[in-house]
């Protein structure tokens, strides 16, 4: 097969890795991009999208089955609803599909090769990829290595037989009857209510003393809340210790107290995900490394001349916005434009219910960095939108300097606080203080207001609350 | 209404005269009680004048380097009520720079302070919009360098095309071009003095004499010495066995160490070798002096200049540290240079200068071998030193340093 020389190779067709791919087609750089799955890479294929569909689709139902409980206040009845999951599965895998289509056609317009198969670096210059009709060589000026991550897997709970990853979760054919999730994270905890939803009796496993500790207590209580009125049990402080020896079943057990038996037709894993740092020819580089994954500078460089290194493989936080927006810098750097990592706030979302979004630093985080803070909360209680919807519990929060009132941070936790995520992220990005977002008109009824009322409290003159 | 006159108050040390070295307010200003008016500074200490009164500034009574002498009126502020008439110079604190700290302000009333331009703190990013941080990245602008207008200091759009207005070092790219600016720098402070001290040396008529030391087994003691140094002493340099060759060889000839009052025609010849070294500071050039070196060890002579340097690079240096020296060394370190034309410091007779160690080849009547070797560049007040007596002083140095043994022996 003839060799392909180019200007810049990207490996790996993630969000980070596509965007890339398609920023430096569109600058006019010769661009090559490998794959060695579908276009989209875990995103797209197996984790935000898919997940949001099934969280989506799980919770039509679930309001289904609630309203034919006669627990809906609205009025609607109905009667005995049903659930095909093959059929979910086939919508969702529709939805995804027409991502990926779009992503190669995105690809083909910016005039970027695709080529299919695993990659190998076989020098710093030089990559070998194993495709269908032999191997092909790509020599490049620059590579950027956007090869992402995967999930860790518990030494005493290997995956297979009834333990399954999040990738399989999202690909099951019908609703197991009864699901432990060993976990407790983001992932675990929006998987684990979407089949609580469906109707799966859930059991959540968390070694840690709280579910979803990376965010503070006020923030997760709605969600907890929640999952106790979803009837899925909670087991915090608790290890996961491996299979039972007969039959389907999980043995936990407290610190040093006596394995508990808990019954189980599928174990859902999700402690966490680890950079994918092997498998692509490493050993043929000299990569600094930052712990377990790839060391990068504030241009994403490796310590490899010409070697760039984006996403999930480069370490936390593994979001795929933050990849995107490394490919997108990465690719104008290659260019030749002027560019640095100088981003100020990458917001984090849980598709729980409720949602919680988190953007900038929380109360505690900005104490400890030394400042003094005024804090403003508003509860959704207080919110006509978040009323009339049905969902009024959780919070919007915002975070900011005693002395110039530049805001540090914003959280909010409850009903489809998702789409706040953009006017907190820019009002972070654009240096906003709070009488900037209190001067702001926020359209009501809706959700915003609750942002707005929070920076007016945090002013000492808040309106509603 | 009433007029309060501030008068340029006794800084202390039997000094009569102070130079007006910053002004902190301008006319037309609104000054709280204890707020900071202008800074004068003496031979060598900065004091800050704070006010004594709220008022409004009406007059300024000096300008930037002007000399005000104690009393003489310095601003004039307009107060409410009062003497007319009323007139004092504020008490100076001991401690210069430790002027009162302002009382808070009263909390304002209603609604809420809005531009609170709090400084950024050092390792604090610059607060700018993505479009305005990605325009000064492109043109190759910091924006740690820019100043930001808006509310709690962030920089706007408007604050790059001020600073690319000002002409910063801007993407401007290479291209030689004319420069016709010329900048007047009024000297005021330190710098000033600096200036005039020189002036005065001028009309010394100097003699400077250039001889090379071989320093090698002195530089073989310095090693072995700070080898076994206990950890209470300070590591030697070279300068303490310069001292303490200097008072040896002063000893012999007294008309080196000694202060000339050419207008009184006198002489006066020291017993005491009060050594001034020449420091550099970030504002300028001083001179503290180590007293009595004739009395200290070699231990005590590197403390004392260690302590000394220390406090001038921290611009805490006394008055009495400052003054005193009957002879000086002036070293350029590091930077070297062959030799060095030192200017006296007035009225003293000698400098001392020190240049670079560097090995060079030396002939030993067989083959060349390389040898540590120091120039020393030392001028003299050739009405009072002869040329033949320059040579007898420098080469008794040249002697006892090459053989630093002969520097500890009892003559």
């Amino acid at each position: 097969m003839k060799d392909i020389a180019c200007k810049l190779l990207v490996i790996g067709a993630g969000p980070g890795g596509y965007v890339c791919a398609i920023r430096a087609g569109q600058l006019g750089v010769d661009t090559v991009i490998v794959e060695s799955k579908r276009l989209g890479g875990t995103c797209l294929t197996v984790g935000c999208i898919p997940s949001k569909a099934i969280i989506h689709a799980a919770e039509e139902f679930h309001k289904a089955r609630e309203s034919a409980a006669g627990a809906n206040p609205l009025g609607i009845t109905l009667s005995d609803p049903q659930i095909d999951l093959t059929k979910t599965m086939a919508w969702k895998d529709g939805a995804v599909g027409r991502l990926t289509s779009g992503v190669a056609g995105l690809l083909k317009k910016a005039k970027v090769k695709i080529v299919e198969g695993v990659a190998r670096f076989t020098d710093g210059k030089t990559v070998a990829v194993e495709t269908e009709t032999g191997l092909q060589i790509i020599r490049a000026e620059a590579i950027v290595i956007a090869t992402g991550s995967a999930p860790v897997a518990l030494p005493s709970l290997p995956f297979g037989g009834p333990v399954i990853t999040s990738t399989q979760a999202l690909a099951l054919a019908e609703v197991p009857g009864r699901l432990i999730v060993v976990g407790g994270g983001y992932i675990g905890l929006e998987l684990g209510t979407a089949f609580a939803k469906l109707g799966s009796a859930v059991t959540i496993v968390e070694a840690e003393s709280r579910l979803l500790p990376l965010y503070d207590a006020e923030l997760t209580r709605p969600v907890t809340k929640r999952l106790g009125e979803l009837g899925v049990k909670v087991l915090t402080g608790v290890q996961a210790k491996g299979l039972a020896a007969k039959g389907g079943a999980l043995l936990v057990a407290k610190g040093d107290d006596k394995e508990l038996r808990l019954d189980a037709d599928k174990i859902l894993v999700t402690v966490g995900r680890r950079p994918l740092v092997d498998g692509w020819g490493r050993d043929e580089l000299a990569l600094d490394m930052d712990g377990r994954s790839v060391r990068i500078d504030e241009q994403c460089r490796t310590s490899m001349r010409g070697i760039y290194a984006i996403g999930d493989v480069t370490g936390e936080p593994m979001l795929a916005h933050r990849a995107m927006a490394q490919g997108e810098m990465v690719a104008e750097f290659v260019a030749g434009h002027k560019r640095g990592w100088d981003k100020r706030a990458i917001p984090a979302v849980c598709f729980t219910d409720p949602e919680i979004v988190s953007v900038g630093l929380s109360p505690e985080a900005a104490r400890r960095g030394g400042a003094e803070v005024l804090v403003g909360q508003f509860r959704f209680s207080a919110n006509g939108r978040a009323m009339t919807k049905l969902d009024d519990d959780g919070f919007t929060r915002v975070v900011a300097r005693a002395d110039n009132h530049l805001l540090l941070g914003v959280q909010a936790v409850g009903h489809d606080v998702s789409e706040l995520a953009a006017a907190f992220a820019l009002a972070l990005e654009m240096g906003a203080r709070l009488e900037d977002v209190a001067g702001t008109i926020h359209a009501h009824p809706t959700l915003g207001e609750a942002f707005h009322e929070a920076a007016l409290k945090a002013l000492g003159r808040a309106l509603h609350g | 209404m009433g007029e309060h006159v501030i008068k340029m108050p006794d800084v202390g040390e039997g000094v009569a005269e102070a130079e007006l070295v910053e002004w902190r307010v301008k006319v037309g200003d609104l000054v709280r009680e204890d707020a900071i008016l202008a800074a004068v500074m003496t031979d060598k200490a900065t004091v800050e004048i704070p006010s004594p009164v709220h008022g409004e500034v009406l007059w300024l009574g000096a300008g930037l380097g002007d000399v005000v002498a104690v009393g003489s009126p310095l601003i004039r502020l307009k107060v409410e009520g009062g003497d007319a008439s009323a007139a004092e110079a504020p008490k100076i604190e001991a401690a210069p720079r430790a002027a009162a700290a302002p009382k808070p302000a009263p909390k304002p009333r209603g609604p809420a302070p809005i531009p609170t331009n709090a400084p950024r703190a050092e390792a604090e990013k610059p607060l700018a919009s993505p479009a305005v941080r990605l325009r000064a990245r492109e043109a190759g602008v910091d924006l740690r360098q820019v100043h930001g207008s808006g509310p709690a200091g962030r920089i706007e759009h408007g604050d790059l095309d001020a600073f690319f207005a000002r002409g910063a070092p801007q993407a401007k790219s290479a291209g030689l071009a004319r420069n016709d600016a010329v900048e007047e720098i009024k000297l005021v402070g330190l710098r000033r003095k600096i200036a005039e001290k020189m002036t005065i040396a001028n009309r010394i008529p100097h003699i400077t004499y250039i001889e090379e030391v071989d320093v090698t087994a002195l530089e073989e003691l310095r090693a072995a010495l700070n080898k076994q140094r206990r950890p209470n002493q300070t590591k030697l340099t070279l300068l303490p066995f310069l001292m303490r060759a200097m008072v040896r060889a002063v000893a012999e000839q007294p008309e080196i160490n000694a202060l000339f009052d050419d207008e009184a025609g006198v002489l006066r010849q020291h017993g005491g070798v009060n050594i001034g070294i020449a420091a550099q500071t970030p504002s300028g050039l001083v001179v503290p002096v180590v007293k009595h070196a004739e009395a200290r060890d070699l231990w005590d002579c590197a403390a004392e200049v260690n302590r000394l340097a220390e406090a001038a690079k921290a611009g805490a240096t006394t008055r009495d540290e400052l003054t005193g020296s009957t002879i000086t060394i002036t070293s350029l370190g590091a930077l070297g240079g062959m030799a060095t034309t030192p200017i006296i410091n007035h009225p003293e007779v000698a400098i001392v200068g020190v240049n670079k160690i560097m090995i060079r080849p030396h002939w030993d009547g067989v083959g060349f071998i390389p040898r540590k070797m120091m120039n020393l560049s030392s001028s003299f007040d050739h009405r009072i030193v002869d040329g033949w007596n320059a040579a007898i002083f420098v080469q008794k140095l040249k002697t006892l340093l090459e053989t630093p043994a002969m520097i500890f022996v009892e003559a």
